[in-house]
């Protein structure tokens, strides 16, 4: 203890008048504007640019096409909605299009979902800290280096003379390999020429992003309600099924987000791997690039759009936004 | 890999965890294995195909690679791209994070949604639509639209790191130092900036490899400028250059693993 | 000890409300709280205890009326230009600074020189005891020394008014008596007028000299620990604070002839014998012992009367033991107190 006591000495007045202490004073005071000066630069930002291209995109979907100058008219005309859903004269056809890519996000969106489960699931239950941390940088690391190189990996991979050729020889599986090829609709001349080779590359390439929602997921479910279901009498998998299913589902439908989203809207993997046969976002690539025809990109572009916002809606019910 | 032994005995769902962890080493195998194949096509003496496994190996690609400007250029590029575009995220995504923190009124969940719209739409998307809206202005595409369109999407990335430490933040903190006669001003420079520090440089180099490797919207918001992904894209279909494409590819998950590394590290730190 | 006026108003409430939407948190309070005093505010969670120690620190201001420190109106000053400081329910110690340097931040900040300020951390680290430890993190401290890092990051500035919000609330319970005892002395040792919020009534009857009890946004009583205690004026402050039997209008005319309900409190009332007689200043009841709760220290005794009143009696185990207190279960007894114990409330 201290000798000489402490004793409060009247402070002389703490206000000050400086110039930095009166707008700090005007900001405290009035917090809503405070706030809205933070949000004014990122909101100018994102409203201005992004949704203003947005909007831009949206107008010029209603603008006409002329075939004979390759031009785009400021002209209003709903040409470009009718010739992307009804012209059967059109090659490609858009709407199998449509139907090819949809079909081909849910696939990958369903594949990544069953292989990243188990791999979530013994992160969050199973792993200890250390082992944890080395899991999750075990994702990370392929969700943010180059998507570009990943992509490039696979070619290496998928080519004929290449890796998977390699090990299925030595694995005498080559000729599961020669049937699945075979099959109508997914096969192709070559795994880097079919749809087998695209979907496993879209796989590879977005399964990073189911792997960590359903973990973060799963990490929410408390220990104690698998030991209280277990304590109630129910068996390990009826737990699995009826308790850490259904609790961890937000974490999947959130990673079904990216994944479906991301798959919707790639023009580079089908165009390095894959069949010529087009999927919504090499054929808007062809239309605005090759063809300069705007309107019909447009148009091309908000069926992916339009589709998304379905999803979300969808989503959002199933409480994939709290997993976020 | 090695679980805890004895583990399953303490979780009542394991069923075997042997499955567990066959699937989970399985799944760690196909995101690790192609990265694998990269770095050893690099070295392969083969020029033409893509011969596996490997005749041989050699350094001599690297060598090569080294003297080519116009990698050197697109590289260039790249880094001065991405170092714009994470500014600018930076600044903007952290003001964005506080704002959002800082209000009670329902405009929140609007405002995030905006944040997120530019990644959560397919890429596509957001190249023609920033495209469009670039040729109605007739702007002329270069660094500065490449720029614009990255900062666009790469804002989220900072924004979620910030948002995130400000909701770890004790608000009573904020409180206290203001209790101690602290400005806002000073509340913000000794108590907040210190705190979400690491969670901004975090963010900051996330965007920068986001922006660094990004090339759906880049190719629609370029002129004739090559970044480095658009660079290696181009080489993709010159099978001539195939072993400098390789060495290229290297080059780059090596420059990105590095801010990934550094920024996971630092979320790491913050957490304990 | 101060020599100040121990009249002087530190803070006056005047008529002052604080909303949320439509929840009324303060409803229209006046209160005085005199300089140098160590002033509780008491009552459950969510009585508006807390938003009133928040308007005086400035994070919160009133939605009408008007709080003055010291006679200066200070209900729309941020909290940064009040010369008031707070000790925060979970300390907020900034985790990235030591505690030499969280205590310092307010001198830091108001920009004492380092030599000035070197000097009051050391003598308050060496008040509270935390002499050696000026160079640790928070994290590496246990939960009372965070506590006292707190108290004297607040008190080094030497504020009028030191504000607590429920500072003990996370020790367990030996060190919080301890610090209840540490808190009074720190507190009559420099002068300052403490402001306590609390939810414990023991603790509020321990340190106040005194204290304001809170019910729905309202003060029910101000006033000393023991006139609280003694004289409680609404029947809620007879429950909330200590022990209370409380005998509505209907039950009470039984026993006194007279329809106001009162309350009662259990260690006043004795038990004897059926048929010992009533002395003229008491009343005294016949009933049966239904319940015996055996607590060491003392004995509660349910007792159903023939007024139909239940009462709680509180006995101290001077001389019986367990088995005696049990034994009584189902016994006849009389229960008597003296008049003068009863409190006319308001119901």
């Amino acid at each position: 203890m201290s000798t000489d006591p402490v004793v409060p000495t009247t402070n002389p007045s703490l206000q000050s008048n400086s110039p930095i202490r009166q707008v700090s004073n005007f900001l405290y005071r009035h917090s809503c504007l405070a706030t809205g000066l933070l949000l004014l630069l990122p909101m100018l930002w994102l409203v201005v640019i992004y949704l203003g291209s947005l909007g831009t995109m949206m107008i010029q979907s209603f603008y006409t096409y002329n075939r004979n100058t390759a031009q785009m008219i400021e002209k209003f005309s709903l040409e470009a909605y009718k010739e992307a859903f009804t012209d059967p004269n059109l090659s490609p056809p858009n709407k199998d299009v449509i139907k090819r890519t949809v079909r081909m996000a849910a696939a990958v969106t369903i594949a990544a979902a069953i292989l990243s489960f188990p791999l979530a699931y013994y992160m969050a239950r199973y792993a200890g800290p250390k082992m944890k941390g080395a899991l999750y940088l075990g994702v990370m690391l392929p969700l943010w280096s180059s998507y570009l190189v990943r992509v490039y990996a696979w070619k290496l991979i998928l080519a004929k003379e290449g890796v998977m050729t390699w090990f299925l020889e030595k694995l005498g599986l080559m000729p599961v390999l020669d049937w699945l090829l075979d099959i109508e609709g997914i096969g192709g001349n070559s795994l880097s020429t079919s749809y087998i080779g695209v979907f496993l590359v879209f796989l590879y390439v977005w399964m990073p992003y189911m792997v960590l929602p359903i973990n973060a997921a799963l990490e929410r479910v408390p220990k104690s309600l698998t030991e209280a279901s277990s304590d109630l009498g129910a068996r390990p998998w009826y737990t699995f099924l009826r308790v850490i299913l259904p609790l961890s589902f937000p974490g999947v439908v959130a990673g079904s987000i990216f994944t479906f989203s991301l798959t919707l809207g790639d023009y580079i993997i089908p165009s390095v791997i894959g069949t010529s046969s087009y999927f919504l976002g090499t054929l808007v690539f062809t239309h605005r690039g090759t063809l300069g025809n705007w309107p019909l990109a447009s148009v091309l572009t908000l069926v992916p759009v339009v589709i998304m916002m379905v999803y979300l809606s969808v989503a959002k019910r199933l409480g994939a936004f709290d997993a976020l | 890999m090695r679980s805890k032994p004895l583990a399953f005995l303490r979780n009542p769902t394991g069923r075997s965890p042997l499955f567990l962890k066959v699937a989970t080493f399985a799944a760690l195998l196909f995101l690790h294995f192609p990265i694998w194949i990269i770095v050893l096509y690099a070295f392969t003496t083969e020029e033409r195909t893509y011969k596996f496994p490997p005749p041989g190996l050699t350094t001599e690609w690297f060598k090569v690679a080294y003297e080519r400007q116009d990698f050197w250029d697109a590289l260039t590029l790249s880094v001065k791209v991405a170092g714009a575009s994470a500014g600018i995220a930076l600044v903007l995504g952290t003001l964005c994070a506080a704002g959002v923190y800082r209000s009670k009124f329902f405009g929140k969940d609007v405002i995030s949604l905006l944040v997120v719209l530019p990644i959560a739409l397919p890429g596509i998307v957001t190249a023609i639509a920033l495209r469009s809206a670039m040729r109605r202005i007739h702007i002329e595409y270069g660094f500065l639209t490449i720029v614009i369109g990255h900062a666009t999407f790469c804002i989220v990335i900072v924004y979620n790191n910030v948002i995130a430490r400000f909701r770890r933040t004790a608000h009573s903190q904020i409180e206290a130092s203001m209790d101690l006669g602290a400005s806002v001003f000073q509340t913000f420079r000794f108590v907040v900036l210190p705190h979400i520090a690491s969670a901004l440089l975090a963010g900051g180099m996330l965007a920068f490899a986001l922006s660094f490797d990004e090339i759906v919207v880049t190719n629609f918001t370029s002129g004739d400028q090559r970044t480095l992904p658009i660079w290696i894209f181009t080489q993709l279909f010159r099978t001539r250059d195939r072993p400098i494409t390789n060495v290229a590819a290297v080059f780059v998950i090596a420059v990105t693993f590095i801010p990934i590394l550094l920024a996971y590290r630092m979320t790491r730190e913050a957490e304990h | 000890m101060t020599e100040s006026n121990p009249r002087q108003v530190a803070i006056r409430f005047t008529d002052v409300a604080r909303h949320f939407g439509n929840v009324k948190a303060v409803d229209h309070v006046s209160l005085d709280i005199y300089d140098g005093e160590f002033f509780s505010l008491l009552g459950p969670s969510g009585s508006g205890k807390t938003t009133c120690l928040r308007m005086i620190a400035g994070f919160e201001s009133p939605s009408s009326g008007s709080i003055q420190l010291y006679g200066e109106e200070v209900s729309k000053m941020p909290p940064y230009e009040r010369d008031v400081n707070t000790v925060f329910q979970d300390y907020a110690l900034f985790p990235h600074m030591n505690v030499q340097k969280n205590i310092a931040y307010g001198l830091m900040v108001k920009r004492v020189p380092r030599k000035e300020r070197e000097r009051r951390v050391g003598e308050i680290l060496d008040m509270v005891q935390l002499t050696t430890l000026g160079k640790r993190k928070p994290s590496q401290l246990s939960g009372g020394q965070r506590q006292r890092v707190a108290l004297a990051r607040a008190l080094v500035n030497h504020p009028r008014v030191l504000l607590l919000d429920e500072p003990l609330g996370a020790l367990d319970l030996k060190l919080r008596q301890q610090m209840q005892i540490e808190l009074k002395a720190i507190q009559q040792r420099v002068g300052i007028t403490f402001i306590y919020v609390t939810h414990d009534q023991e603790e509020a009857l321990t340190m106040s000299d005194r204290l304001a009890v809170f019910n729905h946004g309202k003060i029910e009583q101000v006033g000393t620990p023991a006139e609280v205690y003694e004289r409680p004026a609404t029947s809620f402050v007879a429950s909330f604070v200590g022990v209370s039997n409380f005998v509505e209008s209907s039950q009470a005319f039984k026993i006194t002839g007279e329809g106001k309900s009162f309350t009662l409190r259990p260690e006043k009332i004795r038990l004897v014998t059926p048929d010992s007689s009533t002395p003229a200043d008491c009343y005294g009841l016949n009933g049966t012992i239904r319940d015996v709760i055996y607590l060491g220290m003392y004995t509660r005794y349910l007792v159903d009367t023939e007024a139909g009143v239940d009462l709680t009696v509180v006995v101290q185990n001077l001389e019986s033991t367990s088995s005696d207190v049990f034994a009584a279960r189902k016994r006849p007894v009389k229960v008597l107190w003296q008049k003068a114990h009863n409190r006319i409330v308001e119901e």
